[in-house]
C-alpha cells in the first residue's frame, strides 16, 4: 500500500523534472527578443482597443511607434495630445499635435419634419437597408435610423434617441476614433473640431437636391439658398449641389448663419442664449408703452 | 417522370392569375422616363440634347463600354430635359425625359409585323444587329445579350436552351408571349442556331403551361434540332444553371457560366426580341409586363413602352386597391418592392406584383433552431445559416471559402425559414462587401 503510494509520487516528481528540463531549454532556444519599450509605450495607451488610431489594437500601434522613426503621422485619437506627448517624451520621437475633434451628424430629419412614407421590414442594419433601398422616407441623403453608429461606438458615447428617430453623440464620452464614421452607409458623419466649451456651427444635412425636392422630403433639409454663403462675413460657407458647407477653420463662431438659415438646417450647439436680440425687443416693447401711458396721461 | 434540377428548390404557390388574359397594348404615355441604366454593367451614354426631335426607335443613348448597350427612344417626340428620377428602390438616377408627339400616328398604331421567314443576314450580320438593338436578357437578369453570343473560340458550344420556364410565381409574360408569339420566337431560335454554327436548340417548359408544351411540340414536329422538353414544377428552375441541369443534366462548374458546359441559355422574350431586331430592324423598345395582385379587379398582361411610370400600369388594370401593402417590380421571390409610383418601366421590368396587407409582412424574426430547412432547398448547395452567421461577424474570408459568390438570390432560404430569418438580405450584403474585400 504505502509503496504504490511512494511509487506514484517519484514519478510525478520524474515527470515534473522532465517538464521543467524541456520547458527550460525551449524558453532559452526560441526566445525573441522584445523591445522593452513596446511594453512601456503599450502601458501609456489607453488600451482601448478602438483601432482609431489604423491600427489593429493598441499593442501593434506600440510596436509602429516604437519601430518606425518618423512617427509624426501616427496619433491615437484617444488618448489625445496628452498620450501622444508622454509617448514623445519616452521615445525621445517628435509627434504632430493635433486639435481634439469630437464627431457630429449631419442630419437633423427627425420623425416631426421627415416624414416617413415606407416602412422596413427587414433587418436592423443600416448596412442592409442601404443596400436594398433608399430610405423610409424620401430623403435619399438622410439617416436611415437602425444604429449601425451606436453598436460600432465602443465608448458609450452614442444613443438612439427614439423620439426623434435619430442617434445622438454624447460630446463628453466621444473619442473621435472613427468607428461611427466607418458604419455609417451614408457618410453621415463627420469630425468638427472640439473647444473649451464643444461650440459648434455645422450644416446638419446632406441632401444635395434642389430646393423644392429637398424642402418636400424633409423641412429641416439645407434648400441650398445660399443665404448664409451671403451672410458669412469671413468666406467660411461654400455651397456645392444645393449644398452648404462651413468650413471649421475659416468659422469664427460668430452665428450670423444660424439666424438667416429658413429652414433651421444650421445647428448651433452649447451656445448661451441670446441676449442682445432678446434685450433689444423688450426694451422697444418698454418704450412703446411709455409712449402709451405718455399717451394716456395727456 | 418529369425532368427537373436535383439540388433543392421549393414549390411556392403559383397563383398565375393572368394566364389566360392576352397581351393588350397599353396607352402610350404622354411623358417617357427612360433610364440610362438598365442593363448590368456600364450605364449608356446619352447622345441627345434638350430640345432635340426623336423618331421612334432612334439610338438616344449609346453603349458605352463593353458590357453596355444601346437604348432607343420608345416614343417619337422631343426631349424635353435629361433629368432625374427614383428608380424602383427610391434613388434617384438619370434619365432622358421624352415627351410624346401626340398628332404622330406611329406612337399610338399597333405595328403587325408579317412573318418572315427567311433568314437572309449573315451572322456577322445578326450580331451586329443584336448589338444595335441594344437587346438584354428580358428574363430579368437584364445581361446585355450581344455579350452573351460573343463566345471564346476555345468555348466548344453545342446547345442552345431557351428558357420559357418562369418559375416566378404570379407572373405570366413569357407564357403569354410563347402562346401568342410561337411562330416569330421559332424564327428567333432559328437566327441563333445560324448565328452561333450549332444544331441543337431545346425549349424547357414548365409543366403548369400545358398549352405553350402543346403548341411548341406541335410547331417543332418537323423541325429538326429544335425540341420541347416539359419540366416539373419546381423553382428556382429559371436560373440558368438550374436549367442546364434539369435539361441536360449538365453540372456547370462553380464561378463557370453555362457555356463552360458547352450551353447558352437564352429567355423566350430576348428571343422574340432578337427575332424583331434581326428580321424587322426593331430595336427594343417596347416588353410585356404582368400586373398582377389577388386583390386586383383586372390582372393584366400589357406591352408596355419602355419608360411608361408604374402609375399608368396600376391605372390600367383598375387602380390600386385599398389594402395594398406592397408593390412589387418582378416576381413575389426576387422581385423588389418599388418605392415610388413615378418609377419607370425598364428592359428588365417583368411583372408589377402588388400584395396586401395579409401577404405582404415578414414573420418576426427569431433564434435559428438548426432545422437545416434552408440548406435542404438550397439549389446551389450552400449553408445559408452560416451564411448569414460569418456576415453579422464580417467574416470576409471565411464567407468566400464557402461559396458566397455562387449564391443566385433566389430567395428559397427566406421563404421555407420557420424562424422567418432575413436570410437572403444578409447573404446579399455579404456577397457585396465579401467581393469588395476581394478586391482590395
Amino acid at each position: 500500500m504505502s509503496d504504490s503510494i511512494l511509487y506514484s509520487v517519484l514519478l510525478l516528481m520524474a515527470l515534473g523534472a522532465i517538464a521543467a528540463i524541456v520547458l527550460y531549454v525551449v524558453s532559452k532556444k526560441f526566445y525573441v527578443y522584445e523591445d522593452p519599450l513596446i511594453e512601456q509605450v503599450d502601458a501609456l495607451l489607453p488600451a482601448a482597443n478602438c483601432a482609431g488610431c489604423g491600427s489593429p489594437g493598441c499593442r501593434a500601434f506600440a510596436e509602429k511607434l516604437v519601430t518606425q522613426d518618423d512617427i509624426s503621422n501616427l496619433f491615437c485619437p484617444v488618448g489625445g495630445n496628452e498620450v501622444m506627448k508622454s509617448i514623445a517624451t519616452l521615445l525621445g520621437k517628435e509627434v504632430a499635435e493635433k486639435e481634439p475633434t469630437v464627431a457630429v451628424l449631419l442630419c437633423n430629419g427627425s420623425c416631426s419634419v421627415r416624414p416617413k412614407t415606407t416602412q422596413f421590414e427587414g433587418p436592423d442594419s443600416c448596412a442592409i437597408s442601404e443596400m436594398v433601398f433608399s430610405g423610409e422616407t424620401d430623403c435619399q441623403y438622410g439617416c436611415l435610423g437602425k444604429g449601425d453608429c451606436v453598436a460600432a461606438c465602443d465608448f458609450d458615447a452614442m444613443y438612439m434617441d427614439s423620439e426623434t428617430g435619430l442617434p445622438v453623440i454624447i460630446t463628453d464620452n466621444c473619442t473621435s476614433c472613427g468607428a461611427c464614421i466607418a458604419a455609417c452607409p451614408k457618410d453621415l458623419i463627420e469630425f468638427r473640431p472640439r473647444n473649451k466649451r464643444d461650440l459648434k456651427i455645422y450644416v446638419a444635412c446632406k441632401n444635395q437636391e434642389r430646393g423644392g425636392v429637398a424642402k418636400k422630403a424633409c423641412a429641416a433639409a439645407c434648400i441650398g439658398c445660399s443665404l448664409c454663403v451671403q451672410e458669412c462675413p469671413h468666406d467660411a460657407i461654400s455651397l456645392e449641389n444645393f449644398l452648404a458647407y462651413i468650413d471649421a477653420d475659416a468659422c469664427t463662431l460668430c452665428r450670423k448663419c444660424v439666424d438667416v438659415c429658413p429652414t433651421n438646417a444650421i445647428i448651433e450647439t452649447n451656445f448661451p442664449p441670446r441676449k442682445k436680440k432678446k434685450s433689444k425687443e423688450k426694451k422697444e416693447i418698454k418704450t412703446i408703452q411709455t409712449i402709451d401711458i405718455n399717451n394716456n396721461n395727456a | 417522370m418529369l425532368r427537373t434540377f436535383s439540388k433543392g428548390g421549393i414549390h411556392p404557390a403559383e397563383n398565375k392569375l393572368t394566364s389566360t388574359k392576352e397581351i393588350k397594348r397599353l396607352e402610350t404615355p404622354k411623358v417617357v422616363h427612360v433610364p440610362i441604366s438598365q442593363h448590368i454593367g456600364i450605364p449608356s451614354e446619352i447622345i441627345v440634347e434638350k430640345k432635340e426631335k426623336v423618331a421612334i426607335g432612334q439610338v438616344i443613348a449609346r453603349s458605352a463600354g463593353f458590357v453596355s448597350a444601346n437604348i432607343h427612344s420608345p416614343v417619337a417626340g422631343v426631349v424635353t430635359k435629361l433629368d432625374k428620377i427614383f428608380d424602383s428602390r427610391g434613388y434617384q438616377i438619370q434619365c432622358i425625359v421624352i415627351k410624346t408627339d401626340a398628332k404622330d400616328p406611329v406612337n399610338f398604331e399597333d405595328i403587325v409585323y408579317p412573318l418572315k421567314k427567311e433568314i437572309i443576314l449573315s451572322p456577322q450580320e445578326i450580331l451586329k444587329h443584336i448589338t444595335d438593338s441594344g437587346i438584354v436578357g428580358l428574363g430579368g437578369a437584364t445581361f446585355p445579350t450581344h455579350v452573351k453570343l460573343n463566345i471564346n473560340e476555345d468555348k466548344k458550344l453545342d446547345h442552345l436552351i431557351i428558357n420559357g420556364v418562369e418559375c416566378e410565381p404570379y407572373l405570366t409574360a413569357d407564357h403569354r408571349l410563347m402562346l401568342e408569339r410561337a411562330d416569330e420566337i421559332l424564327i428567333g431560335i432559328k437566327i441563333l442556331l445560324h448565328a452561333l454554327h450549332i444544331e441543337k436548340a431545346i425549349i424547357g417548359i414548365e409543366n403548369n403551361k400545358k398549352n405553350a408544351i402543346a403548341l411548341f411540340k406541335n410547331l417543332t414536329k418537323n423541325e429538326e434540332g429544335i425540341s420541347v422538353v416539359a419540366l416539373a414544377v419546381k423553382y428556382p428552375q429559371g436560373g440558368e444553371k438550374q436549367l442546364v441541369k434539369a435539361i441536360l443534366n449538365r453540372e456547370v462548374p462553380k464561378n463557370g457560366l453555362p457555356i463552360d458546359v458547352g450551353v447558352i441559355v437564352h429567355n423566350v422574350g430576348t428571343i422574340y426580341a432578337i427575332y424583331q431586331a434581326v428580321q424587322h430592324n426593331k430595336p427594343l423598345i417596347e416588353r410585356v409586363v404582368t400586373v398582377t395582385g389577388k386583390k386586383l379587379k383586372n390582372p393584366s398582361n400589357f406591352w408596355v413602352k419602355i419608360g411608361t411610370p408604374v402609375k399608368d400600369l396600376l391605372e390600367a388594370v383598375g387602380g390600386v386597391p385599398e389594402d395594398t401593402r406592397k408593390i412589387l417590380n418582378g416576381g413575389p421571390m426576387m422581385g423588389k418592392a418599388i418605392k415610388k409610383l413615378k418609377t419607370p418601366v425598364t428592359k428588365g421590368t417583368s411583372g408589377i406584383v402588388l400584395l396586401s396587407d395579409d401577404e405582404a409582412h415578414r414573420g418576426e424574426s427569431t433564434n435559428c433552431i438548426r432545422c437545416g430547412e434552408c440548406v435542404y432547398v438550397c439549389p446551389m448547395g450552400l449553408e445559408p445559416h452560416l451564411l448569414m452567421n460569418l456576415t453579422e461577424k464580417h467574416m470576409w474570408e471565411k464567407t468566400y471559402a464557402e461559396d458566397i459568390m455562387t449564391c443566385i438570390e433566389c430567395g428559397s432560404c427566406s421563404y421555407v425559414c420557420p424562424s422567418h430569418r432575413p436570410l437572403l438580405d444578409y447573404i446579399r450584403f455579404g456577397k457585396k462587401l465579401t467581393n469588395e474585400c476581394k478586391q482590395n
